[in-house]
């Protein structure tokens, strides 16, 4: 059978032992295709555990930019002997299976329509290193210059990240130098190379960055001003702690003194993390928290007192796989009713649904401004794979020029004016129609401005009180200041110009990377279908037209309930019955593929009820 | 429902250093059982924030959620307050403090809001040396659901019900020295005598003060049998020392024996005057106040007074290395690095 030569679309995976250093080496990996002006999308799917358990690393090469998961694997490395016959069947026909051949391969493992690679990866090691954690490691760089020749990357390139990654132990690039020469010359000695799949350099990636959600949530945090953040350790979201402290160290100590200015609280657990947010906000700093699931469901409570006692919050949401403890390891969108009414009562929440580590940064920051000139909480939304794994982004943006936005907050002089006047600070008073109060900070002004603050039912001037046409205006209040919500929040995104077709496609979050691969797709088909990204709730006008613009929608999301689809036709009256959803919740972020053919289903459905 | 009280005084009232007299310290006509010990509580608040000179902005007032949890609406009417959810009241406080380091916290909480729903919010905070002043107002049972036994009611203390409680009693203090709180303390609300000295050195101490304050529930714990009635508590009392405060601003003006006396300095220059009642027991010695509070409670007493003081506490701020102006006093152009720094980031992801 003739090969066909492929340059630069193929999907590679990592079957790796975790805790074995593998991760590193197949980062340097996916860098190097970066580096080489290719889009890359890798994928860690990786289990919740230290070491020892299976975990893979997946590699999607795309020319064409497309950056969400493809099925079909062209390129297993597998060095999992636990996993083999499963990673074997999972190879698609005519795809290669590279693994360690110093042990020889069992004849139950062969399969006719495949093709093997085997490489002495851990002799190789042995023979040149005397450590067994070494042999482990240098294992990891054999296999990643074993495959680079194979595809013909360049190996100029991957030195120079090896040299990146090890800048601050320089010692240790000669002998991964050398570890990367024994893979390449292996192949070169033993096998006809290149491969039919081939990457070639093509400067593809202008200012492109590649980076983590959770680290740009950091950042994000930083440029909004937070000074505060409590936390309790939980994947997905602990990196979003990490990278907040990281450059914390490196952008917020004082040069003269050598002092912090800003306060990093690791809690006893997410009780206690919100309830620091509360108190850190409710005295004037900016703060934040960050977990996930479980971590919301702990703090329904505290979310209930922010919104009723209106004090601002920000909470980053990376969702992970649920009910319950769920699947951490694995990514869902499954927290989208839970986190828009979180806790007992009437409550909502403001939510933001970030798509794009840029996006993570530039929502992070939304989100202190919105808290704050809500007096709400905020949730920004993200997700186990947006957070964790690294994604293709354009580069990560200040505006110089931007003032923070911190509310309607009284000054000592504003409070001493408003005295003159005549008039009284009402801490829950709507003074011009917006249903948002003003506030006070404690320690502002030694007569004038204190107030009580609390989570029982309470007037305009924040005094207890349990008469039914007080709590009704203030929660009416409430309510009116969620329409003055509607009017601010980030707009959702079209992908054409002006309504066309009859059917509307909605998503949000992570599905924007397959469903706009599966726009194309379905475009070449011929296919027409209109299509909107919600970046927040609540919904604004844009998101409420849209919806009623068409005869049939189309959700696409990640959870079995359909969640999104629930809130859109609860906050937004739509008749169930034009609203279908296309759904993926195995923990594996969605493809291009199952859109197509969700969608598909979807249409021959409606055209036979028709 | 709350009252707002008259504002007249009386004209020959002083005012303080700062120019507010006691009214101003002042809140709302309580809404406790009359003869409720949290109202003399409350009295020895206002009367330590008076005497001390706090202009009132600068002390905030929170609590967590029961009777004890109600009383910051009680005084202090100028100072902000925070009435928080049923036993989160430490992690507000370690927000609020993060957030400004120049305010006095002062803490609100009973028995139950800290033995039970709280214990883990409380221990963290003392882990924490978080500095605030905690009060517990300790009166052995849940009195806004109408008297079960709290965490920290004695073995064997009858109920207004007529059942022995199972179960033994948590002892706060015993369990802040075991967690290395810097300052741990118990008074009684009937002795205001004590407790406005012990708070006003609470106030000053900078770190985790605790003060577990005795404080009878005259509806629901005040019955024969109970080991938290006045009558048993009055019966039982047994203090480590005579207490006073001194603050740094004022002379010496008390007069003690001569030899009896154990001067601590305080960080700020005020200091405490004890007059030991106990020779074998020295304040700075975490140990000997275990076994202070041991042998008090073999007797079946109740041992007051100012059991440990760290007069080298170092507060969180201290161990987080936080600058010295309060973080919500930071401004943008502190704290947004800016493009430019951005650049730098955004290449090292390239």
């Amino acid at each position: 059978m003739e090969k066909v030569t492929v340059v630069n679309d193929l999907v590679i995976r990592f079957s790796n032992v975790n805790g074995t250093g593998s991760a590193s080496a197949n980062e340097m990996f996916a860098k190097s295709i970066f580096r080489m002006g290719i889009p890359v999308t890798p994928k860690n799917i990786f289990p919740s555990n230290i070491q020892g358990l299976p975990t893979w690393y997946e590699i999607r090469v795309s020319e064409k930019g497309y950056l969400g998961r493809r099925a079909g694997i062209d390129i297993l490395v597998g060095v999992n002997p636990q996993v083999l016959e499963r990673d074997i069947d999972s190879v698609r026909s005519g795809g290669y299976f590279i693994y360690d051949s110093s042990k020889k391969l069992h004849d139950s493992y062969i399969r006719k329509d495949i093709n093997y690679i085997g490489i002495p990866m851990i002799k190789l090691s042995m023979a040149n290193y005397e450590r067994a954690r070494i042999q482990q490691l240098f294992k990891n760089i054999i296999y990643v210059g074993a495959v680079a020749t194979l595809i013909d990357m360049e190996i100029d390139v991957i030195k120079e990240v090896i040299a990146d990654q090890f800048k601050n132990k320089p010692k240790l690039i000669p002998a991964n130098y050398q570890a990367l020469e024994l893979g390449i010359n292996y192949i070169k000695e033993n096998y006809s190379y290149p491969l039919q799949f081939q990457l070639k350099r093509i400067d593809k990636n202008d200012d492109a960055i590649l980076i983590d959600g959770n680290t740009a949530c950091g950042l994000g945090a930083i440029y909004a001003g937070a000074t505060v953040m409590a936390w309790y350790p939980i994947t997905p979201s602990t990196s979003i702690a990490s990278s907040f402290e990281k450059y914390c160290k490196k952008l917020r100590v004082d040069p003269e003194t050598g002092k912090n200015k800003y306060a990093f609280i690791q809690a006893e657990d997410e009780l206690a993390a919100i309830g620091m947010v509360i108190g850190a906000t409710w005295n004037g700093a900016r703060a934040f928290t960050s977990t996930s699931g479980p971590g919301v469901s702990l703090m329904n409570e505290f979310i209930g007192l922010s919104y009723f006692a209106e004090i601002p919050v920000v909470l980053i949401n990376v969702e992970r796989g649920g009910p319950s403890t769920g699947m951490p390891t694995r990514t869902q969108q499954a927290d989208i009713i839970s986190s828009a009414y979180a806790s007992h009562g009437d409550t909502k929440h403001p939510c933001l649904y970030p798509s794009t580590p840029a996006e993570c940064f530039d929502l992070t920051v939304a989100a202190f401004d919105l808290a704050d000139r809500l007096q709400t909480l905020v949730m920004v939304i993200s997700d186990l794979d947006l957070g964790m794994n690294n994604h293709m982004s354009k580069p990560l943006k200040w505006d110089d020029d931007k003032k923070y936005d911190l509310g309607k907050v009284l000054s000592a002089d504003e409070l001493e004016e408003l005295e003159s006047k005549g008039e009284k600070f009402g801490r829950y008073l709507d003074v011009d129609g917006d249903a948002i109060p003003n506030r006070t900070i404690p320690g502002t002004h030694p007569s004038l401005g204190s107030y009580f603050t609390r989570g029982t039912s309470h007037d305009e001037y924040a005094k207890y009180s349990e008469l039914g046409e007080v709590y009704l205006k203030n929660v009416d209040r409430l309510a009116q200041k969620w329409e003055t919500a509607k009017t601010i929040m980030p707009k959702p995104e079209f992908y054409q110009e002006g309504n066309r077709g009859n059917i509307g496609m909605i998503f949000f979050g992570t599905t924007t990377y397959a469903a706009v691969e599966a726009m194309d797709k379905m475009s070449d088909k011929g296919i027409i279908i209109d299509s909107m990204r919600v970046t927040a709730f609540p919904f604004g006008k844009e998101v409420e037209d849209f919806v009623n613009y068409y005869d049939q929608l189309i959700v696409v999301e990640q959870n079995r309930d359909a969640q999104f689809r629930s809130l859109l036709i609860l906050e937004l009256d739509i008749n169930p019955k034009k609203i279908k959803s296309v759904l993926n919740y195995d923990g594996i972020p969605i493809t291009a593929h199952q859109i197509v053919v969700g969608i598909e289903k979807q249409i021959l459905v409606n055209a036979q009820l028709n | 429902m709350s009252y707002l009280k008259p504002k007249f005084h009386h004209p020959s009232l002083k005012p303080n250093k700062v120019g507010f007299i006691k009214s101003d310290y002042e809140g709302v006509i309580s809404t406790l059982c009359a003869g409720c010990g949290h109202d003399s509580i409350s009295g020895a608040i206002i009367q330590a924030c008076y005497e001390t000179s706090i202009e009132p902005h600068k002390l905030a007032k929170l609590s967590g959620i029961g009777c004890s949890s109600k009383t910051p609406t009680y005084f202090l009417s100028n100072s902000h307050g925070f009435n928080s959810v049923h036993g989160r009241m430490p992690s507000i406080t370690t927000g609020a403090n993060m957030a400004n380091k120049d305010l006095i916290y002062l803490g609100v909480s009973g028995d139950g809001d800290t033995a039970a729903i709280g214990m883990g919010q409380f221990v963290h905070a003392i882990r924490r040396n978080l500095n605030m002043v905690y009060i517990v107002m300790n009166n052995g049972c849940y009195g806004l659901t109408k008297g079960q036994d709290s965490a920290t009611a004695d073995f064997g203390s009858i109920s207004k019900a007529g059942s022995s409680n199972p179960y033994p009693g948590i002892d706060l203090c015993g369990l802040a020295l075991e967690l290395n709180a810097t300052f741990v303390g118990r008074s009684f609300s009937g002795d205001k005598t004590q407790l406005v000295p012990m708070i006003k050195a609470a106030m000053a101490h900078p770190g985790f003060a605790f003060l577990d304050v005795i404080s009878p529930c005259v509806t629901f714990n005040n019955n024969k049998g109970s080991t938290r009635s006045y009558s048993h508590v009055r019966a039982h009392i047994e203090e480590t020392s005579l207490f006073d405060f001194v603050p740094h601003q004022d002379e010496i003006t008390v007069d003690y024996d001569e030899g009896t006396v154990t001067k601590l300095e305080l960080f700020d220059g005020s200091s405490i005057h004890l007059s030991k009642l106990a020779p074998e027991w020295d304040p700075t010695d975490r140990f000997s106040a275990v076994n202070r509070l041991h042998a008090a409670k073999s007797k079946g007493n109740v041992l007051t007074g100012l059991y440990y003081i760290d007069v080298e506490s170092e507060d969180l701020h201290v161990k987080i290395n936080t600058v010295d102006k309060p973080l919500n006093k930071l401004t943008q152009e502190e704290l947004c690095p800016g493009q430019s720094q951005l650049d730098v980031i955004n290449d090292s992801f390239r």
